[in-house]
């Protein structure tokens, strides 16, 4: 929907507007058999059926008149509808730590626009301040909008701008850390890209989300913000981090390390959650706390220079997920259709049915790639226990450990645009080079 | 003090009656509507204000968030699940709750609208998890006939209950997520003149009206009334969440009383010529002036760290912040009790002073300091020192309000009948729409359907249970207008008792328990069942009905078991009753002996008085007297 004054109408909804020379926003009388309603037209969602009108009424309710029962419709005077945004920035305190805000999309800072009905990015550092207030309390925030999109239309070409843009801000030396705000949908994907396209990073680059949307007063958003802004500038630590919930409950941000984190529910709050080791940290009452247990190794914060950006990716990786009554004609179709790797989600400790190994064995012979994660998300693949793993090995499959598989496949796309020889790329997966791996998985509950 | 006379104020009163509904499920998920007896888990939130889609913020909500502490959710399993924790989205709206809406709309000739949506009405006191009441406008306009007045209707929505409030502290707010998401019917009425009787007569019949649809929940709680109350054409006061009938008719005649006499202030005000733009323009703080002073009150606030005392100076308000119109209608009142919203109590003004421990001393000093003359006077307000600033503007507010008259506000019932601010009106500003949930067209071919389904009129469904029943036509308007009919009917299916019986105890065996200041919620529709069922089974007497029913509503007893023990009886055999006879008989031989048969009275007192409860009253009676023939012949 971008155009104002149709406001989605469509159909005889956009007729009966047009013919009286009405857009959305106006004040109106509408007569019906049942007599007058009197209100502000408001837009239509596209999804909707077309033969309706919905008007604001005085009470706040919005309601929908059938077109075909309109007898009468007439403007009245009536300011239009006109959003407003009076916000003060705060007098900014020069001691503060400033970190930089990249917004990419998604629902952690935007506001419902409904008079074109889309939703817009709320990042002018006046909004930013009138709906988290706090944060005035402990960064100074520079935002720019990079990209507006639901995560899940985002493509690797994103990836490549927003490591881009990281590098930029990074380099400008004005920041002590980088939050990125994202979709939830894939954060996990780009932060795991951003965790191989930027290596030696001096300090924090965070993504954070929102999983219920900051339209909302029970909205995620603030908390989430809070703890990923105050990480980013004050942490000790350097390096990609994604920071949500850690739990139902609005006091406590899980930081995950960028390549071992994972979106696990649709929809609650705690969502993301570390795969196989302890967040790095938690934020609690928007203090930093250090998982000292975490089994992940963290370089300290630096003034160094050295940053590696390697910001390519090849999309040529297929991520298959072997199930009963696999088809293994879906193996020789993707080396037909020119991918260079695949990663395999296999079951238990790394297995696909022996129907598969001709064709897995003929895609390897032509040069393809094949790599073995599973699908239980938490444990190692272990291919050496059973004829099945021990024969897949032989074929040329290569295991993964206990690298995600998410993880795996924004790995081998990166690795694909960055290493030349197919030697040096199986070295390049099996090497760990942002925690990927995790050397020692520890006994939890 | 002023005349009150209230039919000269043009009194109007309208109602919003929220009824519950009884479905199977909760309007926007599976969960079931019961109160849950524990809860499993907790888990803790903030909530922020947010625009609504017209680019405004609510006044109410940002009231609300200006006093933002945590709120702590209880949980358990079956009355709630994702969807009130606001961990999921809601469901489709319940197909049941919606059809009960549009069947009270048809009921009450309303215009239905031709497509639902449901909004967002922003309410961020911690009652709704997400911080928004989801709601829908389901009909608007209609009436009804309340005895011979015809009433007009508004509107009528169909939204989700809020969660229940279990406790109100100084740091957590804490709710109850199982009546959370409850379907709700709101039924907004034109406004009424505020006489008490047709004021009853109204609500009365609203509410027979609704239940004649036996789609309503019942028992306390279950009927909440809001009523708008306004005189003298001026500013709308809302008053939230009166239960009771009894209790709408005190409120209406408190808040008469209250507006008429912020109506007295006003004028008496506005013969001084205030400005309001002054009111609050001179403030100090105060705090060193006051540490001087032997106030037990004043040291117990500053006793908190970061407390400080604010004074603000009222041009020429002396004599009217303790002013009273009529007895406890006063500023000064209003004052306190708002700022008890922000959890502060010390409030005191210079119409009060010195008092409390706060000598003319000080009183002169704070005076000095605002450079005030003898026709202004001051408030001086003590607490933590964010929540004092905050607490300042609001007084500020409500003083410059009090030179116009009554405050447009939303207040809370007490039981007694008096009010207490709650918070700033809300406007229209707090909607927007749920997104969530895609909207609702009403087809003509549903309305068809749900024609069937309206209920009759209350006096055909009174003569068709005084018929189905046989009984007198009080009794079966009584138990029809009591929370109790689904219970009677259910009692008379399964037993063999006379429905006349059953419906005087629970119409009027519990009225005179509740006359007495008595629990009668306390006693569940599956206890009075039981009770009923021992009563058929012959296990316990008559008599005892009400004894259990007094033990269990007095507490002493938690269940039928432990009531029937607590009042000592259970029942005996008729082997026991026969001996226990043949003792009483021989105590009383001689009476047995000068009266014959004409003994049986006394005889049949005193085995009342040692077997009441334990035995069935007909059953002794016959015991006896078969024992007194045999004894005379």
């Amino acid at each position: 929907m971008t155009d104002g004054g149709s406001g989605g109408y469509r159909g005889a909804g956009l007729d009966l507007l047009s013919s009286h020379h009405l857009s959305v926003g106006d004040t109106v009388s509408v007569t019906t058999s049942d007599g007058e309603l009197a209100g502000v037209i408001m837009p239509r969602y596209e999804s909707a059926s077309d033969n309706y009108l919905v008007i604001k009424l005085k009470s706040g309710y919005n309601t929908g008149i059938k077109t075909d029962r309109v007898k009468s419709i007439s403007k009245l005077p009536g300011e239009k509808i006109k959003t407003s945004s009076t916000a003060k920035v705060p007098d900014e305190d020069k001691s503060l730590p400033r970190v930089a805000l990249i917004s990419t999309g998604g629902t952690i800072a935007s506001k419902i626009d409904y008079r074109t009905g889309g939703v817009h990015a709320a990042l002018s550092a006046a909004e930013l301040y009138s709906s988290v207030p706090e944060l005035a309390n402990y960064a100074r925030v520079d935002p720019e909008v990079l990209l507006s999109e639901y995560s899940e239309n985002l493509k690797p070409e994103h990836w490549t701008l927003i490591a881009k843009k990281v590098a930029e801000k990074i380099e400008s030396g004005d920041y002590n850390g980088i939050v990125v705000s994202h979709g939830t949908d894939t954060m996990h994907y780009t932060s795991a890209a951003l965790s191989f396209a930027l290596q030696n990073i001096p300090i924090p680059v965070v993504l954070v989300g929102a999983q219920r949307s900051s339209d909302r007063p029970s909205s995620d958003a603030a908390v989430n913000l809070l703890g990923a802004t105050i990480f980013a500038a004050r942490a000790n630590v350097s390096g990609v981090f994604v920071a949500m919930h850690a739990g139902t409950s609005d006091d406590v941000v899980a930081v995950h390390v960028g390549t071992r984190v994972r979106k696990n529910h649709t929809s609650r709050r705690d969502a993301f959650e570390s795969i196989d080791v302890t967040p790095a940290a938690l934020v609690r009452n928007n203090e930093i706390e250090m998982q000292k247990e975490s089994q992940t190794k963290l370089t300290a914060r630096t003034n160094a220079k050295g940053m590696k950006l390697q910001p390519d990716f090849d999309s040529r990786v297929m991520l298959i997920k072997y199930y009963p009554g696999f088809d293994p004609g879906i193996i020789e179709n993707a080396a037909k259709s020119g991918y260079k790797v695949i990663i395999f989600e296999g079951t238990g400790l790394g297995h696909v049915n022996k129907e598969c190994f001709p064709a897995i064995q003929r895609a390897v012979e032509t040069g393809v790639m094949v790599f073995m994660t599973s699908q239980c998300i938490w444990g190692r693949v272990s291919m050496k226990v059973y004829d099945t793993g021990r024969d897949l090995l032989s074929i040329g499959v290569v295991p993964l450990s206990d690298m995600i598989s998410e993880t795996a496949t924004v790995k081998a796309m990166w690795a694909l645009a960055n290493v030349q020889s197919s030697k040096d790329f199986k070295d390049t997966m099996l090497e760990n080079i942002s925690n990927e791996i995790s050397e020692s998985i520890p006994v939890s509950d | 003090m002023a005349e009150f006379n209230p039919t000269e104020l043009d009194l109007k009163v309208g109602f919003e009656i929220h009824q519950q509904l009884a479905t199977r499920t909760k309007l926007f998920c599976s969960c079931d509507c019961e109160e849950a007896g524990k809860y499993d888990y907790s888990f803790v939130r903030k909530l922020r204000p947010t625009r609504s889609e017209m680019g405004a913020l609510d006044p109410a909500a940002m009231f609300e968030f200006s006093k933002m502490r945590s709120v702590e959710y209880n949980a358990s399993f079956g009355s709630s699940c994702l969807v009130e924790a606001d961990e999921e989205p809601p469901h489709d709206v319940s197909g049941e709750a919606l059809e009960t809406a549009l069947i009270f709309s048809l009921a009450l000739n309303s215009k239905i609208m031709d497509e639902i949506h449901v909004m967002r009405k922003i309410v961020i006191d911690g009652s709704n998890t997400t911080g928004f009441q989801r709601t829908m406008l389901v009909a608007t306009g209609g009436h009804f006939n309340a005895g011979a007045k015809r009433v007009g209707v508004q509107s009528i929505c169909l939204e989700e209950d809020a969660a229940k409030l279990i406790d109100d502290g100084k740091q957590t707010r804490k709710y109850g997520l199982d009546r959370l998401g409850v379907p709700l019917v709101e039924i907004a009425l034109e406004p009424v003149t505020g006489k008490p009787d047709e004021v009853m007569q109204v609500a009365l019949t609203l509410g027979r009206l609704l239940r004649a649809s036996k789609r309503v929940a019942r028992g306390l709680g279950s009927i909440r009334q809001d009523v708008n109350i306004s005189l003298l054409g001026g500013a709308v006061v809302e008053v939230k969440g009166v239960q009771q009938l009894d209790q709408l008719v005190k409120v209406i005649e408190y808040e008469t009383r209250r507006q008429h006499g912020l109506v007295l202030i006003a004028q008496k005000l506005g013969e001084r010529n205030i400005v309001a733009e002054k009111v609050g323009k001179r403030i100090a703080d105060v705090t060193e002036i006051l540490e001087a002073a032997q106030s037990q009150i004043v040291k117990k606030i500053l006793g908190v760290p970061d407390s400080i005392f604010s004074a603000i100076g009222i041009p020429g308000f002396t004599g009217m912040i303790g002013y009273e119109p009529y007895p406890d209608i006063r500023i000064g009142i209003e004052l306190g009790r708002m700022v008890k919203f922000y959890d502060l109590d010390g409030v005191f003004h210079s119409d009060e002073l010195p008092n409390y421990g706060i000598t003319e001393k000080e009183v002169t000093a704070i005076r000095k300091k605002l450079q005030l003359h003898d026709i202004d006077a001051f408030v001086i307000i003590g607490g933590p020192k964010n929540m004092v600033g905050a607490a300042a503007d609001a007084i500020i507010q409500r003083l410059k309000a009090a030179i116009v008259g009554v405050p447009a506000e939303t207040r809370a019932a007490n039981v007694d009948g008096t009010t207490v601010f709650l918070r700033p009106r809300p406007g229209a500003a707090r909607m927007y729409p749920e997104t969530d949930i895609p909207t609702i067209p009403v087809t003509e071919s549903m309305l068809k359907d749900l024609a069937d389904k309206v209920p009759k009129p209350w006096d055909e469904i009174v003569d068709s249970i005084a018929k189905k029943y046989e009984l007198n036509r009080v009794i079966a308007s009584q138990i029809f207008d009591s929370d109790y009919l689904g219970t009677f009917e259910s009692i008379i299916g399964n037993t063999g008792i006379s429905p006349t019986f059953v419906a005087s105890k629970l119409t009027e065996g519990l009225a005179s328990l509740q006359k007495q200041g008595l629990d009668v919620t306390a006693l569940t529709n599956e206890m009075i069942a039981d009770i009923f069922g021992r009563l058929d089974a012959g296990s316990i007497a008559k008599e005892s009905v009400l004894v259990i029913f007094e033990k269990l509503a007095r507490k002493e007893a938690n269940t039928v078991d432990e009531a029937i023990s607590v009042s000592g009886m259970s029942s005996i055999s008729d082997e026991e009753l026969s001996v226990i006879l043949d003792r009483i008989i021989e105590e009383n031989a001689k009476a047995v002996k000068d009266k014959g048969m004409g003994a049986l009275s006394t005889l049949m007192g005193r085995a009342m008085s040692i077997l009441r409860g334990k035995a069935d009253g007909q059953k002794i009676n016959q015991f006896l007297k078969d024992k007194l023939e045999k004894l005379v012949k």
